[in-house]
């Protein structure tokens, strides 16, 4: 790994551009900000928010970069994208063989340039953040720029693949593990078939991440790309339900990747929660997202509340909040029970939540709902915290203040306490290992399961993690099934 | 898209579609449900299989006009496509050799109680099926049922067909004229509150198969929660067949109509 960003590092354009400008005048350029629709104005549609830089801006973020000997940034990346390269060729206005570098390692760069927490993975190990104490390059935003701008240059690569060696290869699920997965899979040469269970394909990047943050067009090129390398997807099909393991094994499959995902949403088991306008945001993103519910012409319907509490501090707490706001909120609250510093969700998220009149009730928890006479819900009773010690994840412990509560107005409560693992897969197949929370054991440096010929990754094995973090479990299992392969030969 | 391969009609409203769906029918057991969804702005909606044929690849839905997804489905003629149809979903009926088992549907829910009828007669139970309609025009498969059933009782609200009266006189005269070791019933939720209530006081053992509000199937959601001894269960992955005399049905009730 060393030797190749070294060697890619000698080459004669990179050294002709680090020397074209003296890191000084590098390191006192300010980060650029990301142009942003108004608060205002993106209050009522499901526009993107984030613009996307324009190429004035990306090349003048990219003569920050200093193409470091060491690129420690890469080491925050989960598919470990050749940061420097990317941004470098972006310096040199080659966007699209920016977008190509990307592509070398990520199966869904437009995707990670919109949804990975770069704060807490590559731009926390850039050397403007570790050594010069200034905020990072905006790796993340240069990222989308470089996959933007050949999306819409026309011009889109499909990486080279290997020739096919007919070796078949089943993965279950078409979430970000399993299209990583897919990706790597088919540039190795393997026939690799997707099957899913929805009627879309994209997993999480369908039915949870609204559009306002990922435009659905983005996942569809992204998807359309793997199409392009050869990668088949089946959509409607439950594997575990629909088609057996022993259908696979029957059908000639040598591997499975199971990236089935965390599909089971957690509730807090309180009085009165299974009133009706109470669900989990996977149902209300779901019916939001990859039903069109919000489109007048959708059949599937969605409560459009005028007062929202989304309980839970997450992205996927944000998510809902902001989707609540657009569906005509007057009030849409965020109910969590600790502070805000100890909240999961992206800084982005929480500022473009505020910036858009969300209401936080931090140090607030739920403990019951009451309804009307036909069992909608009408009011919920809030619990005051205060935090104590530090338990085992590190954050301080929200501690009920005795006594102190608080009655809150509601017409509509969206629950983002967390997902517990999809059971399907866990309880349709013999020879996994599987923990008491749900999840499939895995070897941690290959992804391998108890069953030698099947991997696995995501939220599956994690619980519930990022994207960026799913697909690195795709990349690293699609690596391990390779070299198993080679080596069985 | 799945293939409609046959169409008839029970009666104005009721309509039986035999579908193309090779994999479904191979895997399917009685009591697993399909979700369908019927054109690009379709609603996800759960039916229950009444019925499949792994040779010819297909499986059969009864479907009942409703509301404007059962409509879309109804309208299909053979020869078109369902748009999506993804299952068999949830767990199969716990078959077994009970003694006397008792299955009473309602309406259209004999056509998914159809195939446990028929399981549990080849499982070697005394099967005594009763079905109930508003009217004469309503009872449906009768036939078919009578084919797996050691007795038919049919009861309408009307007294046009059978006897006069509600399901649960049709079960409480079997109940009080011989043992049942079981009694499995689908149909209307309110149908089933009241079945649930009945056999509880005589303490025969009670199936009650669910059909709420669905939106994946595959216990993504928890639309479809319910309230079963106290804990929450979600139908599509955790049912939908749930011990009745321990099924919350007026929450079920109160959230049938969540968006009416």
């Amino acid at each position: 790994m060393n030797e190749y960003l070294q060697a890619e590092r000698a080459q004669e354009w990179r050294e002709v551009l680090r020397k074209s400008m003296k890191n000084k005048d590098r390191t006192a350029i300010p980060r650029v900000k990301m142009p942003e629709v108004d608060p205002e104005v993106r209050c009522h549609t499901y526009d993107e928010v984030n613009l996307g830089l324009t190429e004035v801006m990306a090349r003048e973020e990219s003569h920050r970069c200093l193409d470091c000997v060491d690129p420690t940034c890469i080491t925050g990346c989960p598919v470990e994208i050749n940061i420097p390269k990317f941004i470098k060729n972006i310096e040199r206005g080659e966007f699209v063989e920016a977008a190509r570098t990307l592509k070398e390692t990520s199966a869904l760069p437009a995707v990670c340039g919109r949804v990975c927490p770069q704060e807490r993975q590559c731009e926390s190990k850039c050397f403007y953040t570790l050594k010069l104490k200034k905020e990072p390059v905006a790796i993340g935003y240069l990222e989308r720029f470089a996959a933007d701008y050949e999306r819409q240059s026309g011009q889109i690569s499909v990486p080279e693949t290997d020739p096919a060696n007919g070796v078949k290869i089943a993965v279950v699920g078409s979430g970000p593990a399993s299209l990583a997965f897919a990706g790597d899979m088919v540039k190795k040469g393997y026939d690799v078939t997707v099957f899913e269970a929805l009627h879309e394909l994209g997993g999480v990047l369908r039915y949870g991440i609204p559009e306002f943050r990922l435009p659905n067009e983005i996942v569809d090129v992204e998807i359309d790309g793997l199409q392009k390398m050869g990668v088949k997807f089946v959509t409607n099909c439950i594997v575990g339900k629909t088609i057996s393991q022993e259908y696979l094994k029957e059908e000639g499959y040598q591997g499975i990747f199971v990236g089935s995902g965390a599909g089971l949403p957690n509730f807090m088991n309180i009085p009165g929660e299974n009133l009706i306008g109470i669900m989990s945001c996977n149902e209300y993103l779901t019916r939001v997202n990859l039903m069109q519910a919000a489109d007048p012409e959708s059949d599937t319907p969605i409560y459009k509340g005028k007062r929202v509490a989304v309980i839970g501090g997450g992205n996927t707490a944000m998510d809902a909040v902001r989707t609540a706001r657009r569906l005509g909120a007057e009030k849409a609250m965020i109910i969590y029970r600790r502070s805000e510093d100890e909240m999961p969700a992206r800084i982005e998220e929480i500022k473009h939540a505020k910036e858009e009149g969300i209401e936080f009730y931090t140090l607030h928890n739920p403990i019951r709902y009451e309804g009307d006479e036909r069992g909608r819900v009408q009011r919920m009773l809030l619990q005051k915290m205060q935090l104590g010690e530090p338990d085992q994840s590190g954050r301080r412990r929200p501690v009920a203040i005795e006594g102190d509560t608080i009655w809150l107005e509601v017409d509509e409560v969206i629950v983002s306490v967390g997902v517990s693992p999809n059971p399907l897969i866990p309880q349709s197949f013999s020879g996994l290992e599987v923990t008491s929370w749900g999840t499939i054991v895995v070897d941690s440096d290959t992804m391998q399961t108890a069953d030698e010929m099947i991997y696995a990754g995501g939220d599956i094995v994690r619980g519930g993690a990022t994207v960026i973090l799913a697909m690195g479990d795709g990349r690293k299992a699609a690596k391990a099934m390779h070299n198993n392969f080679m080596n069985s030969k | 898209m799945n293939k409609i391969i046959a169409k008839e009609y029970f009666s104005e409203k009721v309509v039986r579609l035999e579908v193309e769906a090779p994999l479904i029918a191979k895997s399917r057991k009685a009591g697993h449900f399909v979700i369908v969804r019927v054109g690009k702005k379709g609603e996800r909606v759960p039916y229950t299989i009444a019925d499949s044929d792994p040779k010819k690849g297909t499986i059969t839905l009864v479907i009942q006009r409703v509301g404007k997804s059962s409509e879309k489905v109804c309208s299909l003629e053979v020869g078109d496509y369902i748009t999506d149809m993804v299952g068999p979903l949830g767990k199969a009926t716990h078959i077994e050799n009970f003694g006397t088992v008792v299955c009473a549907g309602g309406g259209v829910g004999v056509a998914p109680m159809l195939p446990i009828i028929e399981a549990m007669k080849k499982a070697g139970n005394r099967v005594i099926s009763v079905l109930a309609a508003r009217t004469k025009e309503l009872v449906i498969l009768e036939e078919q049922v009578a084919k797996y059933s050691d007795e038919v009782i049919i009861m309408t609200d009307d007294g046009s067909y059978g006897e006069m009266g509600l399901i649960t006189q049709g079960i409480e005269k079997i109940i009080q004229r011989e043992k049942v070791d079981l009694c499995v019933t689908i149909g209307p939720a309110v149908m089933m509150k009241f079945v649930a209530l009945l056999t509880k006081r005589y303490e025969v053992p009670t199936l009650a198969s669910l059909n709420t509000i669905m939106v994946d199937g595959t216990g993504m959601c928890g639309a479809c929660r319910v309230t079963v001894g106290g804990k929450t269960k979600f139908v599509c992955i955790d049912g939908p067949e749930f011990d009745a005399h321990q099924v919350d049905f007026d929450e079920m009730l109160m959230r049938l109509k969540a968006y009416n």
